[in-house]
This record gives C-alpha cells, structure tokens and sequence, in this order.
C-alpha cells in the first residue's frame, strides 16, 4: 500500500525545486499530474537545458529524475478555456503546487481565493523564490542566487576563499522542505475537512538550515564566515588525500578515546606523543599541522582501506565519494538506493530510489518521467469525461497545447 | 489560540545533536506535543555544543540546542535502567510517534526494538535516524556530520567551478546535512501518520543520513550510471556569472534565459563588447565562459552589492548578495515576512530565531514556549501525566533513572 494512495496533485511547477515537491508525494503514492504547454516550456525540456547539462541525453535524465512516476497534460494557461479546465480539475483535485513568481497564479485566474471557491477543501502551495509578500517578492532567483541570498555561500568556502555558489541541491532543500509542509496540511485535512493556503519561501527554508549560525549572531554579534571543513571543537576534523586521483577520506575526532585509536591505527608514530596535540584543545589549534601528518599517512592508502582501518578502531571516518563511487558501492547496493525506469526515448534510465525506508507503505518510483502530454486522454477524457471529438477539437483550437 | 495543523500528535523523542531533535522540532513547531527525553545529569550533547549565549558555556545556553527544541517539554530519562525502561514503556503506550537516533541494534539490546514496543502500541509509527541506516555494511560506522557530508556525494561536488580540484573536497558550512536528514525524516513520518489515521496502522520507518542527502543531489548521483560521466568539483558550477568580486564583496548572478542576457547587457549600458559574437548564444557564452567572466568583472568592481542586487532585479536580472547573518537579521524583506521572531528564556531573556519557511493560512507556525531546561517537565510527564507519586521523584532521581 501506498500511504499517500488516493490524493491527487495538480502540478504547475517546473525547474527544479518545485519538481521536486511533487516528486516526493508521487513516491509515497499521490497522482501527480504535471500540467504543461507549448506556450511555456519546463526548462529542462527545452533546448537550453542540453547546453547546460552537456547534451541532450543529460537533460532527459535530469528531467526523468525530477519528474518520474508523474502523469503529463498540455493545457494552455493563456487561454481562458485553457483556465476553465485547470479549474475543473482543482475541483478533482486535493493539492495544487505552483513555482511561479509570486503573483503569477492569482493573475491567471488561478489564484487560492478563486481556487477556494470552486473546492472549499483545496489545499495550495506557492512555492516562490522569496514568497508572496515582502518588498522582494517579485525578484527572480534560482539555485544558485538563492544560496547566497539564503547565508549558505557565506559560510561555505576555504578560508580566505571566495563564498562558494550553491548547487541544485539548494533547490531540492526547498523542494524538500515544501513537501513537508503540504503533509502538515493533508494530515490536518484528514481531522478537520478543511484546505488551506500555504506561501512557502525557499530560500527561507535554505536559512532554515543553518539555525545555529544565525543564533551566533543574534545572541553574539558573530558573523561567521568560510571555514573549509573545519569545526568550532573536533580536530583533526578534515578531508585529507588518499591514494589515487582525485580521492579524499573525511576524518572527525571529537574525544581523546577516539584520538588514541586514530593513532593506533596510523601506527603510533612518534609525533602524536607531542604535547601540542596531547588534548582536544590543543589538538584544535595546531589542526594545520596536524591535517599535514595524518594526510602524510592516508596517501599512502585508498579512501576505501582508511574507512575500514579506521571504522574498525571506532573513528569516524568516510571516503568523499563521488556519484560513481556510489553508484557501485556496496552498501548502496545492499540498500538499493538507485533503481531504473524504462523510459520510452532513452530506454534504462536509473534514478534515485525514495530516501525513505517504511515498513508498511513502502515509497517506490512507479515509472519514468512521463513524454510531454502524454495523458491527456487518460485526465480529459476519463477523469474529465470528454468525448474524443471535443479533445480534438480542444487540440486544433491549441488548448490541449 | 489559532489551529494548529498537527494538534493532538504525541510524539516522543529519543534523541541528541541535530537531525533527530530537528524533526521532532519541525512537528513541535505545527502544534504536535513533542516529549523529549534527555539523559540524567547530561543531557542531549546539543547543549555542549556552540554557539552559546553571550560565549557563557552553560547546557541551557546553546544556540543550537535552544532553536533545535523549541515547542518540547523535557524530561530526563535513562532507559537503561530497569525502572527507566518501564516508565519509557509507559511514555510510548500513549505515543503516536517515536523517533530514535540510537544506533542500530542498540535499542534491541534494551529490549525496545520495535517489534516489542508494536507489542504495547500496535499503532506506533518509529523512526529510526542513524547515519547509514538500518541495514548494510556501513550500517555501525560512525560518522559525524563532517563525514555524513562527503560520503552523501554533495562534498566531492563542493566547491564547484574550480579550475582544477587540486584542494580537498568541502563540507557546506555548520550542519546542513544533519537539518536535511531531520527534514527528510520528518516528511517520512507525516506520510507514515497520515496513513495511520486511514488505516490505523503503525509503521517502521528506517532514515538513512546519506541518503538523505543523496537524494538532494539526484540529478548528479545517476549521471554517472546514465551517462558514465563522473562529476567533479572542477567540472560542476556555473560556467559563467557566478560569485564574482564586486567593489564591497561579491556579487551572484546567472542568465539562465536568452532574455535576461539581453537585459544584463542593457543594464551594463550596452557595451561593444557584449555584443560580440563570442557572446551571442548561450552556448557561445559557455564556451567563452572564462573570457566573459573577466570582462564582467572590469564593469561589476565599480558597483557594491546592495545596488548591483536590487538595481539589476529592476532590471530583470537575477542578481542576488551574499548574505551574512547580519545582512539576514537586517534584511527589510525577511523582516517585512517576520521571519526571524522573538523567543523568551529564562536563561537568555528574548532572542531572535529563525521560524520557518511555510505561511499557513489555517495552522500557522508558532511557538508556545521555548526549548525545555533539563528535566523541566519530569513532574508534569511522570507526576501528572504517567501519574507516578510525587514523593516518587526524589528516589527516581537518586537511583539514576530521571
């Protein structure tokens, strides 16, 4: 059983972070229906997307991974018969989800106050850039805008270093976060009977996740900066280069217990009996010199053999692997954390299993991301109850679009 | 009172640091009651660790620990005791949810697997949050959040855009992916609820730290099986725009669309140079990507952030600031949206937090009282509540179980 088994989505959202919002309930269950036009493109269905991933194939796979197990109809949203029929299917509808700049839905007639009339039980989600009030709410963002704008980028870097930019993981954190949200508002569905709006900010929800930093400064006046890996008390606390290209373990130490068994594992060469790293404090402040002779050691060793020699002692210690790295590795494997979709185009396309293990409602990728338009004749005609002729006609007319 | 969207939720929590204590806080904060159990005398680590108020170490002044658990009452609790464990018993008879960051196997060996607690509440959604998860060969490494970055395949990627990767791989600053796992898991449990309450039926829910940030990075983490191409830090980033240095700092933009090319170029007042066919199409602008950046950069040294962020959004260009905390507490945006909000503590006074991200029109966000002292509800939970006697509590406290 699915536990999300029964809820249907109208989805208006494209790019990425808002994707990733519908991506998530789909995997538990929910009917996603993508709603789509010729008259404005997903931007990783156009042209462009294949200059920015590298070629054509990479942009179906990252639409695939984005959009999988959803459903696809082409519905022009600048008609108002295009408008009439997105509100006939709010009314068939549990959740709507959009991405647009705030303001976009209310001007297309799509808005919660009109959708609210039409279903009075609706739930809705706009997930901006800024959200729906506030003096930058029109402003335009992506990613990698939003990481600065959120104190990510400030906080991420080497020392000394320019601020690092985001990568789309800043907007699949949102994504992440908006998910949750709809969630909140579906369980209390399910108490109440009663839907609401909801304005969601991403990159809100990036500053979200850097709580402490933020108190730092409101309980201290801090402002904190670029750090590298470095932490405020555990060293050595870094990723040192092991053998081979390119190839780096991470190594945290948080206690004398676990210093010892670093040091036992490295085979206790004489300079870890010095008194400047004889305790965590004094270990702490002479980290540079410490990260050069522990990474004196890992490069003699693979990634792989310092995680286990270390692991084996009771050190904290990881490769920084890379996506083929976890792709082929065996705990991924024996967790089955990539699965495939065949995929009409591009045949096998693997994509990312749900990050969610459950006992009872197991979350699974139902199928691949769906060709454009590719059921209107399943939602105009059996959910809508449209005779054929009117969705040619609807065709013709470029509606259905 | 305004509605709560998760009113009536009992959550019970069993854990420490970031990711555990951040999901239940994500659900305080909708109105569940969330019951936090600390250890005697010690107390969730999250109270040792930095930033604390005013720098005065002291387990009711960690920053951290104060956002991560507010909206809970607290109790302390050892669980390895005879005693302890029968109270805990009691505590999760009258839970809908539990959610337990312990490593694997170690509640069994308490005798608290889930199977025996399914036994008392067959309704029991339990969710496990450990770095590798339940199953697996890594499933007993340990990893701090340092490691649970670089082995969820985002560090390898960071920083994007360099020339070579010649320096290690980076973490994101503080403890991004430790937030992460507890949103992740707490997206799990409200599935896992809304379930129960058409089914009736409890659950098992297993969280995996690095899956849950591999799965923020998912278009990178198949490119390498769909396309056998390895991503690394020196290929990944923007190839032009970016973070680049204007007169105060940085300065962060992109031109994703043809339109907002054209819109940068008039912003800049229609140099010769842009119009160059070096830089026609996007893809021209790629491959001279580098070129580009240098001649942008001669035009954005003469203007500082705040004027290159809301005069090119003006003018139609994503442009954005790299925000410190600072720049975040003052922003008249977020202040306008009332993001950061005011939390009382005896131990602080006022201090402002970050809230969240989600306006509800129904159930807002809200705080009702700030994190818990150590052990601050023991009375209310074990007196009131479990309805142990009071005279009880004294001896509990000297055998070590609260």
């Amino acid at each position: 059983m699915n536990s999300l088994a029964g809820v249907r989505i109208l989805d208006f959202t494209r790019y990425a972070a808002g994707p990733q919002i519908t991506l998530l309930l789909a995997f538990m269950g929910a009917e996603v229906i993508k709603v789509e036009s010729m008259v404005d493109v997903d931007h990783f269905r156009r042209e462009e997307a294949a200059v920015v991933f590298g070629s054509a194939r990479a942009a179906a796979d990252c639409f695939n991974s984005l959009n999988a197990s959803k459903l696809s109809i082409t519905l022009n949203l600048t008609t108002a018969e295009g408008i009439e029929l997105a509100r006939r299917l709010v009314q068939l509808s549990d959740v709507v989800v959009d991405n647009f700049r705030a303001g976009v839905m209310d001007k297309l007639g799509l808005g919660y106050p009109i959708l609210r009339e039409i279903k009075p039980e609706i739930i809705m989600l706009s997930a901006s850039s800024h959200g729906s009030t506030g003096p930058e709410s029109r402003y335009i963002a992506y990613a990698v805008t939003m990481g600065a704008l959120s104190g990510l980028s400030q906080v991420t870097g080497y020392a000394g270093g320019p601020p690092v930019i985001m990568r789309s993981s800043s907007d699949m954190r949102p994504g992440t976060s908006a998910a949750f949200a709809i969630l909140a508002a579906l369980n209390y569905r399910l108490e109440t009977g009663e839907g609401q709006f909801i304005d969601f900010s991403a990159r809100e929800a990036l500053s979200c996740g850097i709580g402490e930093i933020l108190m730092d400064y409101t309980m201290n006046g801090r402002v904190r900066s670029r750090n590298g890996n470095r932490d405020d008390m555990m060293a050595p606390h870094n990723c040192y280069r092991c053998k081979g290209e390119d190839k780096w373990v991470s190594i945290a130490i948080s206690n004398n217990e676990e210093w010892a068994a670093l040091c036992q594992a490295m085979g206790n060469p004489p300079w870890t009996k010095e008194e400047r790293f004889g305790d965590q404090f004094s270990r702490w402040q002479h980290q540079d010199e410490l990260d050069g002779l522990i990474e004196a050691w890992t490069i003699n060793h693979t990634h792989y053999q310092v995680m286990e020699m270390l692991q084996r002692a009771g050190v904290a210690a990881a490769p920084s692997f890379s996506n083929e790295e976890l792709f082929n590795d065996p705990h991924c494997r024996e967790r089955e954390c990539f699965t495939s979709v065949q995929h009409p185009e591009e045949g096998e396309l693997y994509v990312l299993a749900p990050a969610w293990k459950f006992s009872a409602t197991p979350a699974k990728v139902t199928g691949p991301a769906p060709l454009f338009g590719e059921h209107n004749a399943y939602v105009f005609g059996e959910l809508l109850g449209m005779p054929e002729e009117e969705i040619s006609r609807l065709v013709a007319e470029e509606i259905l679009y | 009172m305004p509605n709560s969207a998760l009113e009536g939720v009992k959550v019970l929590e069993l854990c420490q640091g970031v990711a555990g204590p951040y999901c239940t806080k994500l659900l305080a904060d909708l109105g569940a009651e969330v019951v936090k159990i600390e250890r005697p005398g010690y107390g969730d680590e999250a109270r040792k660790i930095l930033p604390f108020f005013h720098d005065m170490p002291d387990p009711e002044r960690s920053g951290l620990f104060l956002y991560l658990n507010t909206n809970k009452l607290g109790v302390t609790l050892n669980v390895t005791t005879a005693t302890g464990k029968g109270i805990f018993q009691e505590l999760v008879k009258q839970a809908d949810i539990l959610v337990e960051d312990n490593p694997p196997q170690w509640m069994t060996k308490q005798g608290l697997d889930y199977e025996s607690l399914q036994e008392i509440n067959p309704g029991l959604i339990m969710t496990s949050i450990t770095p590798f998860g339940q199953t697996g060969p890594y499933r007993d490494y340990k990893a701090y959040p340092l490691n649970v970055f670089h082995c969820g395949g985002e560090g390898y990627l960071t920083p994007g855009g360099v020339e070579n990767a010649d320096r290690p791989p980076l973490q994101v600053g503080g403890f991004l992916v430790e937030y992460d796992s507890g949103l992740s898991a707490a997206i799990a449990v409200l599935a896992a609820l809304y379930w129960r309450r058409k089914s009736g039926d409890g659950q098992r829910i297993d969280i995996s730290k690095q899956e849950s940030l591999m799965a923020l990075n998912r278009l990178d983490m198949v490119r390498s099986a769909n396309e056998g191409e390895v991503i690394t830090r020196a290929k990944q980033g923007v190839p032009y725009g970016g973070a680049l240095p204007c007169k105060d700092g940085y300065t962060v933009f992109i031109t994703w669309e043809s339109v907002q090319w054209d819109r940068l170029v008039a912003f800049m007042g229609d140099p010769e140079w842009a119009n160059d066919d070096k830089f026609r199409d996007y893809a021209d602008r790629v491959k001279h990507g580098e070129l580009l950046n240098a001649l942008l950069t001669e035009w954005l040294v003469n203007y500082n952030q705040e004027e290159l962020y809301h005069k090119g959004q003006a003018a139609g260009v994503p442009f954005a600031m790299v925000y410190t905390s600072k720049d975040l507490v003052d922003s008249a945006h977020l202040k306008a949206r009332g993001f950061f909000v005011e939390i009382d503590h005896p131990k602080t006074g006022k201090v402002k937090y970050p809230s969240a991200p989600y306006q509800f029109s129904e159930t807002p966000w809200q705080v009702t009282r700030p994190a818990p002292l150590l052990g601050e509800h023991n009375e209310e939970i074990f007196v009131r509540r479990l309805g142990h006697r009071q005279e009880e509590l004294a001896k509990l406290g000297a055998a070590g179980v609260i």
